[in-house]
């Protein structure tokens, strides 16, 4: 006879799930509204995502709470975890989609913003990962991510470019592949350990000692790939500049922001214990993975004639920077991840809305891409101000102080410094220096060229709306003022990061 | 007013430069004007109110940035850093009051403004993040001082400006976080203040490592041989205005650099690279020189001979002696005032010839009478002649190193008289003789606005020359706590050694008080 099974409501702690259930019901909440109204303006949805993803935020402050209070939260059969990083990756996660989403209101029309399912997709996408940074449940994690990327191919499809459609198959088809690798790797953990959840794998691998090393390390090596295509570190970056390039700019900004900082948050959860159990090969692999991202994709980003482009392998580069936290594996260098992962959201995510509000909706014919460098040729003539924003997020991007990235790139280095790093440390030096040239050349085009034959000054701001400007202020502001908030970030950030023991 | 006049300095002009965005184009001039002004007497007041008996840091003003992380907004000024912010405003204020016809005049007045706030903000910060900010900071206006205003090649010498300094720096940020983490380790606390940094004593082979990070970054902002490449190109292409900062200000972050950083941080590690250090500086000196009489250019003679008087002044840095480094901070103020006049002079003829090649000018002796005057008082202070400025800076800086190396000593001394050969050829070529060329016959001399840059400059150069006291007495004693920091803080017996003791300096003059 089978027993009933008596699970009491308390224990499964329902209350972990309530800031994924948020954007759920608000996707399921717009779709609703479509069906009995069609047609309806996409203003209505834009501030509808963004109260939904406010409420999402303050239901976030309140768990912050809890796990001051309380420490780890356990739930849902212990499946969710709610520690400091997932709190902390969602609250970047969220307000970068705060941020984010504003930029649907262009002057221009574009038809993917018409549809309400876009907006549905997108909320979708932001529980999706939300549920992949919290938990440590190989199989949650699964269904978080694949919820997240699908939804993701589709929004990137859904932009009126030939190259969107190519830059989502792509996209798509990498995305599929990565999957396949991350359910091997997972199984090969399964089939050693018995178990898939992360805390599990660790203790029972380090129970017996990583007696199978072989497997430990064909199961490492698959979901490394995995999450080397998810964080598009060389040389699984080659999807990256395509994707970026076919969707609109604003997405292509997001797209370097959120789901890189949710596969952070599973590899540092994976890779902490694999990394502090000495084997050597790993941390060769890494270190090596880490250099090439790093230095590979500043070279590439050297002789890209295309802004949107370059923007994509500087953030390839940037990903490889912040991946050199995973590899130094100390308190201090897992907070600068947070540290370096918010300023750069601010960052780049407004160096990618200046290119969104000079969005033309036709190429003129001196033109062949959407935004080559050719086109900021002059810029400061016809709007100094747009140019002198657009200078600032290249000046911060490449870590000039004391805009907002210097902040990151300093607690960063200064990590790998006190872990032992030393020439890792002088690698990213130099690495920033190499960088400096590319953004550099951007800033020449602006203000020490002359126009190109063609030129219209009005292109700069053509696709410039009120909430377009207000979104580029903030983030402005927080770019020219981060260090003011430094300290405050650094002192939440480390206590989070430090209380769930990493 | 006074406990914060040092945080006035540095913001009051950035405040003032993105105020002037408002002001009108057609009075942009008076505004600079105004402002620049106002800054210098803020700097003179300081001058005044500043103890020369005091070797310490005065007026210091501290604000927690991240304290977390140890890093604070620390200012002060000392002997050594007091008469560069003196310069760095004076020589804003002539600049702007002498700037010549140029497109974009505001665009150009608000960078200056700004590149002032990051001069004085480097030579007042005391901690090194602080420090670190306002360094990189100053490559930007200067970046677009050079790329926006300057000659055909201006954007590749800008940007070779920029990333030069850039890839610099970031090897000696590197050095910053490691000296912190030393600080760190040894306190238990993270500090960037360099007065705290001081205190520290590190073994030789950790200085030696950490002395050599910090020193890429100083050495290719002063430039030294082999990392000059940028500057000939940054002094070729900048405006006018553009070299005569560089020159007169932004080229000294690096020395003072060496003697605020290196030498008080690494004392032994000073010792250990003091031979390196100045067979470099030799090079500099002669290599440069003979660059310099090669050059068919003006501008570019101007240029390696600015070089080659940077390479004194590493000399006397690295003397580690008091009358060495005294010499060697003079010689900065000196430099600056000279090679910035020198330059305001090229750009003045350059004005009325858009040309900088010799070949193009000769006999202006008797077309303009006043120019030639001031330019032969300025070549001549370049080259060292007793009673000019440059001569007490270089007399020092040699002094202080011949007590360390006879021969090296002697060949700096050879090379800068073989040096005074290329300039005088210059002057020849292009004073003296018959005017070869017709445009050159009915050019007007040297006009009111200009003399406004160039006679103060003039009096400077013969006052300090004659009568150094008042400049020289001031470093001297924050030059003797420097050097005497140095000699405690010296492990090795060679340090020692290299490093005087100057307690019995002291102990003399205490007696004489006490009598």
């Amino acid at each position: 006879m089978l027993s009933p099974i008596n699970v009491s409501i308390e224990s499964l702690n329902l209350m972990t799930l309530v800031p994924m259930l948020i954007p759920i019901v608000g996707a399921l909440l717009i779709i609703i509204i479509d069906l009995f109204k069609s047609n309806q303006h996409k203003s209505l949805y834009v501030m509808l995502s963004l109260l939904i993803l406010g409420i999402d935020f303050v239901a976030l402050i309140d768990s912050a709470g809890v796990f001051e209070k309380n420490g780890t939260v356990m739930g849902l059969f212990d499946v969710m975890l709610i520690d400091g990083l997932a709190i902390l990756s969602q609250f970047i996660i969220v307000v970068a989609s705060m941020l984010f989403i504003p930029l649907a209101l262009t002057h221009k029309r574009f038809h993917e913003f018409s549809y309400p399912e876009f907006f549905a997709l997108f909320l979708f996408m932001i529980a999706g990962f939300q549920f992949m940074v919290a938990t440590d449940n190989l199989i949650l994690i699964f269904v978080g991510l694949e919820t997240a990327s699908l939804a993701l191919y589709t929004l990137i499809a859904m932009h009126n470019r030939d190259k969107s459609f190519e830059a989502a198959v792509k996209y798509f088809t990498m995305g599929a592949l990565a999957a396949g690798f991350f359910s091997f790797g997972s199984m090969i953990f399964y089939a050693l350990t018995g178990s898939i959840e992360i805390n599990q794998i660790a203790a029972v691998l380090s129970a017996n000692s990583y007696e199978d090393i072989g497997f430990v390390l064909i199961g490492v090596v698959f979901l490394l790939a995995s999450f080397g295509f998810k964080l598009s570190m060389v040389p699984f970056h080659t999807w990256t500049p395509d994707v970026y390039e076919g969707s609109s700019a604003a997405l292509a900004g997001y797209m370097s922001i959120v789901p890189k900082i949710a596969a952070f948050i599973v590899v540092m959860r994976f890779f902490e214990f694999l990394i502090h159990s000495g084997v050597v090969w790993l941390e060769v692999i890494l270190y090596m993975g880490v250099v090439l991202t790093m230095t590979m994709a500043n070279i590439w980003a050297l002789v890209q004639t295309d802004v949107k482009r370059m923007l994509a392998y500087s953030s390839i580069s940037h990903a490889g920077f912040v991946m050199a936290a995973i590899l130094i594996g100390t308190t201090q260098s897992n907070s600068a991840l947070f540290l370096y992962w918010i300023l750069f959201s601010f960052t780049n995510l407004g160096s990618f809305s200046m290119l969104w509000i000079s969005r033309q909706k036709n190429l003129p014919a001196h033109q062949q891409s959407d935004h080559s460098y050719d086109k900021f040729a002059g810029m400061v003539k016809a709007s100094p101000i747009a140019a002198s924003i657009m200078a600032l997020f290249m000046l911060s991007l490449a870590g000039i102080p004391p805009f907002a990235l210097f902040w990151g790139k300093l607690y960063m280095i200064s990590s790998a410094v006190t872990g032992g790093y030393t020439v890792l440390a002088l690698i990213m030096a130099l690495n920033s220096a190499i960088a400096g040239y590319y953004y550099l050349k951007l800033i020449v085009y602006m203000f020490m060229r002359e126009p190109v034959a063609g030129y219209d000054g009005r292109v700069f701001s053509s696709n410039a709306t009120l909430p377009l400007k207000t979104i580029i202020g903030i983030a402005a502001i927080g770019t020219i003022f981060a260090f003011l908030v430094v300290n405050q970030l650094l002192d939440f950030i480390t206590v989070f990061v430090y209380n769930s023991g990493y | 007013m006074l406990d914060h006049i040092l945080s006035i300095l540095i913001f009051f002009p950035a405040l003032a430069g993105m105020l002037g965005f408002v002001v009108n184009k057609d009075s942009m001039r008076s505004y600079g004007i105004a402002v620049a002004a106002i800054e210098f007497f803020l700097a003179l007041w300081l001058w005044f109110a500043f103890d020369s008996n005091v070797s310490g840091m005065q007026f210091m003003e501290q604000i927690a940035l991240v304290p977390t992380f140890g890093i604070n907004y620390i200012v002060g000024v000392d002997g050594i850093s007091l008469f560069i912010i003196i310069l760095a405003a004076f020589f804003t204020m002539i600049g702007i009051a002498s700037l010549g016809e140029t497109k974009d005049v505001k665009n150009m007045i608000i960078t200056l403004l700004f590149l002032q706030m990051t001069m004085v903000g480097v030579f007042a910060a005391l901690d090194a993040i602080v420090f670190y900010i306002f360094w990189e900071l100053s490559l930007v206006p200067m970046l677009y001082i050079i790329g926006a205003w300057g000659g055909p090649l201006r954007i590749y010498a800008s940007v070779k400006f920029f990333l030069y300094t850039f890839a610099g720096s970031l090897v000696m940020l590197v050095g910053i976080l490691f000296m912190a983490y030393f600080y760190y380790q040894a306190t238990g606390q993270w500090s960037f203040s360099i007065l705290e940094w001081y205190r520290l004593i590190l073994p030789e082979s950790f200085q030696i490592w950490l002395f050599l990070a910090f020193f890429v970054g100083f050495a290719i902002k002063v430039p030294m041989f082999p990392f000059h490449t940028w500057l000939p190109y940054a002094h070729g292409q900048a405006p006018t205005i553009g070299s005569v900062i560089l020159a007169a200000i932004l080229l000294k972050m690096g020395t003072y650099a060496f003697i605020r950083f290196s030498l008080p941080l690494f004392p032994d590690a000073s010792v250990y690279f003091m031979f390196p250090i100045a067979v470099l500086a030799i090079i500099m000196i002669i290599y440069t020189a003979m660059v310099a009489y090669a050059q068919k250019d003006i501008k570019q003679v101007v240029a390696y001979s600015s070089v080659s008087h940077m390479g004194v002044i590493i000399l006397g840095t690295f003397a580690l002696n008091v009358e060495g480094i005294t010499g060697s901070v003079f010689l900065m103020i000196a430099h600056g005032v000279v090679s910035g006049a020198l330059f305001f002079l090229v750009g003045v003829i350059y004005d009325r010839r858009h040309t900088k090649l010799m070949s193009e000018f000769g006999g202006l002796a008797s077309v303009m009478p006043r120019y030639a005057t001031i330019f032969g008082l300025m070549l001549m202070a370049s080259v060292g002649l007793p009673l000019t400025i440059n001569f007490v800076g270089e007399f020092l800086s040699l002094l202080g190193f011949y007590k360390q190396s006879h021969i090296l000593t002697l060949l700096a001394g050879i090379a800068i008289i073989v040096g005074a050969i290329y300039m005088l050829a210059a002057y020849k070529k292009m004073f003296f003789g018959e005017i070869t060329k017709e445009e050159n016959r009915n050019l007007p001399d040297v006009n009111r606005r200009e003399l406004f840059a160039l006679i103060p400059l003039a009096i400077i150069t013969v006052w300090l020359g004659i009568y150094p006291k008042p400049v020289l007495g001031t470093i001297n004693t924050s030059v003797e706590g420097v050097v005497q920091l140095m000699h405690e803080k010296a492990i090795s017996e060679e340090a020692k050694k290299r490093i005087p003791s100057l307690d019995i300096l002291i102990n003399k003059t205490s007696a004489k008080e006490a009598q």
